[in-house]
């Protein structure tokens, strides 16, 4: 535990095929923070978060979780590590019941152990999951969708969570409800990557804030510091940084 | 009216063991959404390991199964492991082609071991009839035959539906990447839903190489038959393999009694191309997906 940081990312560059996605992006993220990325479509986060996950491989750099080098690791040995993450659109198991998608997340021999205990915080977060416990997953609204995918990322008791784009098309209020919930999961101790399009949600429910345009990192720091108005010039790719 | 009843009994007994020789293909198809052309070859080459093990090891046909099994599943996890799994996520050709190229392999492996020559497993069950009347007889063959295969069939649907293994097997197939971040290695997945069907091909090889001959080139016979049961019953539902087997021996034995014995097989096939131009996916399927 002598790290601060739980994980770190050095000098990583990720290819689509020819294109390169992510350039020289080197992140340390401290443990039991609430880390943001900001960036507008295209700008790499989801190639980024996979490549957190063992998802697509980087073409070089180092990530480090938990003092060791997962770097190429195999996506399901990553996750044995204690790292969870729920995928852009949500990535539930569509034809199976809720009650299935919520067993799979503590599918590890480590997660089944604290899985009675796992079930029952999940339900008390998300009541909702328990009265469609037998329902097919592929039924659900999509906030009830991310509500699903938050609820089987710690049904492993997971380290750290890594949220794509848990707001995308989400009513204002749901959106409030998940960010609460995300902040009682924090609470316990676990540390959250959050990726988010608006800036201002972003900053405000997060610690610590990078703000990622065309696959680098241009601006950087705690989010309470970082000028609002100078991440949004930023994000729309207004003046120097284009 | 005799001959009726005799043709319904005879081809509902025989559907179930078409359905077993369709569960394991469909199984393949479901999980890792293959079409395994050698599935066929795969059972006819375990009815020829279970013969060498009965003339050269045991005369107890259960050990010589699990024998067979033991080297099935050797056999079964090298084809996985090392041809299916580096094919598998290079689009739909290759692992077809693959396949493909195994059934020959096979075919022509059995041919230079053992000959042109017609196989029958020997068992006391064959000379052995239940009921013998004069309305209706049945051979005590094809009654196990039924009994084993619907036992296997609702045996393979309980390990899927309800055992944390069938429930990782499903999910590697449902998402690879969701699956793959709840811990579980989808290409292990694979080979353990490849053991499965191999443990169920082996038996399905037993009971049709007791039931019928064979010669190295018969896996094809039994591939079409896989692919009626499976093409009636909706890839990839398990228990759908279980009507459709017994649709399409019903059809073949009506056939045969109505038209004669050259049009059994067509008469199968008659059938299955009724069900398919009305419900395209298969009697049993949830709906066409993407
Ligand atoms: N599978 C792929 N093959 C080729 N190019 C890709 C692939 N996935 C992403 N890209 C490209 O990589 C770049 C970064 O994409 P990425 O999905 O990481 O962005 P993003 O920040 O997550 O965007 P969004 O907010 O729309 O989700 C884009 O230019 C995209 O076109
Ligand atoms: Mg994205």
């Amino acid at each position: 535990m002598s790290n601060k940081y739980i994980m770190q990312v050095e000098k990583l560059n990720i290819h689509h095929g020819d294109l390169q996605a992510i350039h020289d992006v080197s992140m340390n993220f401290e443990r039991g923070a609430v880390i943001s990325i900001i960036g507008a479509n295209g700008a790499g986060k989801s190639t980024l978060l996979n490549a957190l996950v063992g998802l697509h491989k980087p073409t070089s750099g180092k990530i480090t979780f938990c003092d060791e080098n997962i770097t190429g690791m195999l996506t399901s040995k990553i996750t044995s590590k204690g790292l969870s993450m729920t995928p852009e659109g949500s990535g539930i198991f569509e034809d199976m019941t809720i009650m299935e998608n919520l067993l799979l997340g503590s599918y590890l021999p480590e997660a089944k152990k604290v899985r009675n205990e796992q079930l029952k915080l999940v339900f008390e977060l998300f009541p909702v999951l328990k009265e469609k416990e037998k329902q097919l997953a592929t039924f659900l609204s999509g906030g009830q969708r991310q509500m699903l995918a938050i609820a089987r990322a710690i049904m492993a008791k997971p380290k750290m969570i890594i949220c794509d784009e848990i707001s995308l098309g989400l009513a204002p209020v749901i959106i409030k409800d998940i960010y609460r919930i995300l902040k009682m999961i924090n609470e316990t101790g676990v540390t959250l990557v959050i990726v988010e399009q608006e800036v201002k949600r972003s900053l405000k429910y997060s610690d610590y804030a990078y703000v990622l345009v065309k696959g680098r990192v241009v601006m950087e720091g705690p989010s309470q510091e970082l000028p609002e108005t100078e991440v949004s010039n930023a994000y729309f790719g207004i003046d120097k940084y284009n | 009216m005799n001959v009726i009843i005799q043709a319904i009994v005879t081809g509902l007994l025989l559907g179930g063991l078409y359905a077993l020789v369709g569960v394991g293909m469909s199984m393949i198809f479901g999980v890792m959404k293959l079409t395994n052309l050698a599935h066929g070859d795969f059972m006819i080459l375990s009815s020829f390991i279970i013969v060498v093990f009965l003339q050269h090891v045991t005369n107890n046909m259960f050990v010589a199964l699990i024998l067979t099994i033991i080297v099935m599943l050797f056999f079964g996890t090298i084809v996985q492991k090392f041809l299916i799994n580096r094919v598998i996520d290079k689009g739909a050709d290759s692992p077809l082609l693959v396949m493909f190229g195994l059934s020959v392999i096979i075919q022509n492996a059995l041919f230079l071991i053992f000959g042109p020559n017609a196989q029958i497993i020997n068992t006391e069950l064959m000379r052995t009839n239940i009921v013998s009347t004069q309305m209706l007889s049945v051979s005590a063959l094809h009654l196990v035959n039924f009994l084993v295969a619907v036992a296997i069939i609702v045996a393979l649907t309980v390990i899927m539906n309800k055992s944390s293994l069938g429930r990782a097997i499903r999910a590697s197939s449902s998402n690879i990447k969701a699956a793959e971040l709840m811990g579980i290695n989808t290409k292990r997945m694979y080979i353990y839903a490849m053991g499965l069907t191999i443990i169920v091909t082996c038996v399905a090889g037993l009971l049709v190489g007791s039931t019928f001959m064979y010669f190295n080139f018969t896996g094809t016979q039994y591939l079409i038959i896989a692919f009626g049961v499976v093409v009636i019953g909706g890839m990839g539902s398990l228990m759908g393999t279980l009507i459709g087997g017994m649709i399409l021996g019903l059809s073949q034995l009506l056939g045969a009694t109505f038209f004669g014995t050259p049009y059994q097989t067509l008469s199968g096939f008659l059938v299955l191309l009724i069900i398919l131009s009305i419900r395209p996916q298969g009697l049993f399927s949830k709906a066409i997906r993407k």
